[in-house]
């Protein structure tokens, strides 16, 4: 299978600190991707090379390949629009537009030049069925989306992320400002979306990482210690820091 | 003994802030009762001028009349007491000065001693007769109708298009055309500031470095606290005969001319309150826009300004609030003609500028004096409004964003 992200070489900087040191990891379709480690070891960082969110910030510097679905997406002439659309992301607090539950949804396609009504409602509850969200909100859909719970609102961001119909969806932390039910949820819907997408995860979670994805890697003060298959890196990890880690001695 | 004495400066220090805060609220309460109390007693008073009656013959029907009809009288624009009611009559109009041509001095007497008493006489005779004279020569046989004239009341003062406090006999109390010229003015300075400065605030707070910003917001800074007499000079020489020029007036002083003069000066509340605003959104919200597929105007216009949007509301209002109690650039640029403007190419009058312009000329305790009161207060309650409306607005805010 040929992978669907690869990253070679890839160096971040933030001005001259250097918060990612020569990452090579290559991740396939279809999977569950976790990454793991430490407090500011750079995964929020690595996860936003895939959508390019790190450009928004004033002195990012980036040296490497990184290749989603065939192209090198830091090449000049790459249209950002178009990988977004590829690239879904889902962030560690819920953020609803101040918007309607259905304008929410409907925001990715909107801004893509959608103005098909009927094929916008009917990908607003398509995407609200995919997310386990439409039994809860279908009354509500002119309500605003400040009105749902955190965990609701959290699901309502991963229904809006696959309305644009991405192939890849990242997840930075996506269950950690909620409830263990709420939690629940989300690790089934990852379970659920994993047959149609690719999905990178960053998690605190040990138990999350283990329930929920197939490969892991963990990362430690910008470098990637340790990637390789979910079981074999928690019965068995190679590296000592990653064992230090996952036992939770240190972080 | 250390001890007491951090004590004895903390209660100090403590007494002082009390005492500053009793004080301010006192100015307050008191520059309002007094304000309402003064703008009161004009409905108290008689819009007739002082220490003069008029008087008709004991035969005619007529018993009050309205300050207006009064004037339309004296201007003759009514000539016969049948438009008002009474017998078909042409109306013949007496004043003080106009006795000379019925009597001869010697008639009158060397200290006009016989004035009362020709007086009577002529509204004896003179079925058509409206007499306007002062009051202590009412003659003691008179024989007369002394006419009832209404109070000035509220419901006139507001819904009369004249204000011409000075007119004789009657002053005429309509503050209708100033309200309109105020709103009209301030109305037309949100057109021009709201675009102008959201765009500036937008600018500011998305799209500009750090260090254009730095530049920027001095400057704009800077704007509020420039004097507005200069503000008037600037309208004066620059726009005033520019609007002139362009549009081929006859006078460059107009409404237009206020509205840019205050449209500048709002700017920057407008700018600083909504720039604060729109910066509030919270930097996920952006990123997740863009994490879409929207590019960076998309996001600016359906995220941005939506969430920032009762900040904006609350500093257009506020920007109006601002323009709404300006006095002097406008009083310098925008003609002053009390008449209620059609188009912003006409000349206007605001409410303060009114006040500034004839305070100086209203004898204290007069008419014209508690006219001019009475308009305070209304542009008090105007700037009430814009401030209670704003915290409104504000507190909903609050409630959207504690979520
Ligand atoms: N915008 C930024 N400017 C400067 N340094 C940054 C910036 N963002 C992150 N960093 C630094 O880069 C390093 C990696 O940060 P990153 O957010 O990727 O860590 P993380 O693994 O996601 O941490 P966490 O688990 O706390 O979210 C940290 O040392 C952080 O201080
Ligand atoms: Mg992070």
């Amino acid at each position: 299978m040929t992978p669907i992200i690869t990253t070679r070489f890839v160096n971040l900087f933030y001005n001259e600190f250097q918060a990612l040191k020569n990452i090579n990891m290559a991740i396939l379709p279809h999977t569950v991707t976790a990454l793991i480690g430490p407090s500011g070891c750079g995964k929020s960082s690595y996860l936003r090379l895939f959508n390019r969110m790190n450009d928004l910030i004033d002195g990012v510097s980036i040296t490497g390949d990184i290749m989603v679905d065939g192209e090198m997406i830091y090449n000049k002439g790459i249209d950002i629009v178009e990988l977004r659309r590829k690239v879904g992301m889902v962030f560690q607090k819920p953020n609803p537009f101040p918007k309607t539950i259905f304008e929410n949804i409907a925001y990715g396609l909107r801004v893509n030049g959608v103005t098909d009504a009927k094929f916008i409602s009917e990908k607003v509850e398509f995407s609200l069925h995919q997310a386990a969200l439409w039994d809860e909100v279908k009354d509500k859909l002119k309500k605003s989306a400040f009105e749902l719970s955190g965990g609701q609102q959290q699901r309502l961001c991963i229904a809006r992320a696959l309305a644009i119909e991405p192939s890849i969806i990242l997840m930075d932390e996506p269950a950690s400002a909620l409830d263990p039910i709420s939690t629940a949820k989300i690790e089934e819907l990852i379970y659920e979306l994993k047959r149609n997408y690719t999905i990178v995860i960053v998690t605190h979670n040990m138990q999350q990482a283990g329930r929920v994805s197939d490969h892991t890697a963990f990362f430690y003060l910008g470098e990637l210690i340790e990637f390789g298959d979910t079981k074999e890196i928690f019965t068995n990890p190679k590296d000592k820091k990653t064992q230090n880690y996952i036992t939770g001695r240190f972080g | 003994m250390k001890k007491f004495l951090k004590k004895a400066v903390e209660k100090t220090i403590e007494g002082v802030l009390f005492l500053s805060s009793t004080i301010t609220t006192v100015t307050v309460v008191l520059i309002v009762f007094f304000l309402f109390r003064e703008g009161k007693s004009l409905f108290q008073s008689s819009p007739l001028e002082e220490g003069f009656v008029l008087a008709i013959n004991k035969e005619n029907a007529v018993v009050d009349l309205s300050s207006n009809q009064i004037k339309n009288i004296f201007d003759q624009n009514i000539t016969n007491w049948s438009e008002l009611g009474g017998k078909d009559e042409p109306i013949f109009l007496f004043r003080l000065d106009d006795i000379g041509n019925y009597y001869t001095d010697e008639e009158l007497g060397e200290n006009l001693e016989f004035f009362p008493q020709k007086t009577n006489e002529l509204i004896d005779k003179s079925a058509g007769i409206i007499a306007f004279f002062p009051k202590k020569s009412i003659d003691s046989n008179f024989s007369g109708k002394i006419l009832a004239i209404e109070n000035v009341n509220l419901y006139k003062f507001f819904s009369e298009k004249e204000w011409f406090p000075t007119a004789q006999p009657v002053a005429q109390l309509g503050v209708l055309s100033l309200i309109l010229g105020t709103l009209w003015v301030s109305f037309g300075a949100i057109l021009i500031a709201l675009p102008l400065g959201l765009a500036t605030a937008i600018y500011m707070a998305e799209i500009a470095s750090k260090r254009v910003r730095n530049i920027l917001k001095p400057l704009i800074e800077l704007l509020a606290g420039i004097p507005s007499v200069v503000y008037g000079f600037f309208g004066l020489i620059v726009i005033v005969p520019q609007i002139q020029s362009l549009f081929g007036l006859p006078v460059g002083e107009t409404a237009l001319a206020g509205s840019i003069i205050l449209g500048i000066m709002a700017l920057p509340t407008i700018v600083t309150i909504s720039e604060d605003a729109l910066r509030t959104t919270p930097k996920e919200m952006k990123e997740a826009s863009l994490a879409l597929g929207a590019n960076k105007w998309q996001t600016i216009h359906r995220v941005v300004i939506p969430f920032a949007g009762s900040g904006i509301t609350a500093a257009a209002i506020l920007g109006i609030g601002r323009a709404i109690g300006e006095t002097m650039a406008v009083l310098m640029v925008t003609g002053n003609a009390a008449i209620i403007p059609h188009t912003f190419l006409e000349p206007v009058r605001t409410i303060p500028a009114t006040i500034a312009a004839e305070l100086g000329e209203a004898p204290q305790g007069g008419l014209h004096f508690k006219a001019l009161f009475a308009l305070a207060c209304i542009l008090f309650i105007m700037t009430i409004i814009v401030n209670l409306t704003v915290e409104y607005i504000s507190s909903k805010r609050k409630n959207k964003t504690s979520h």
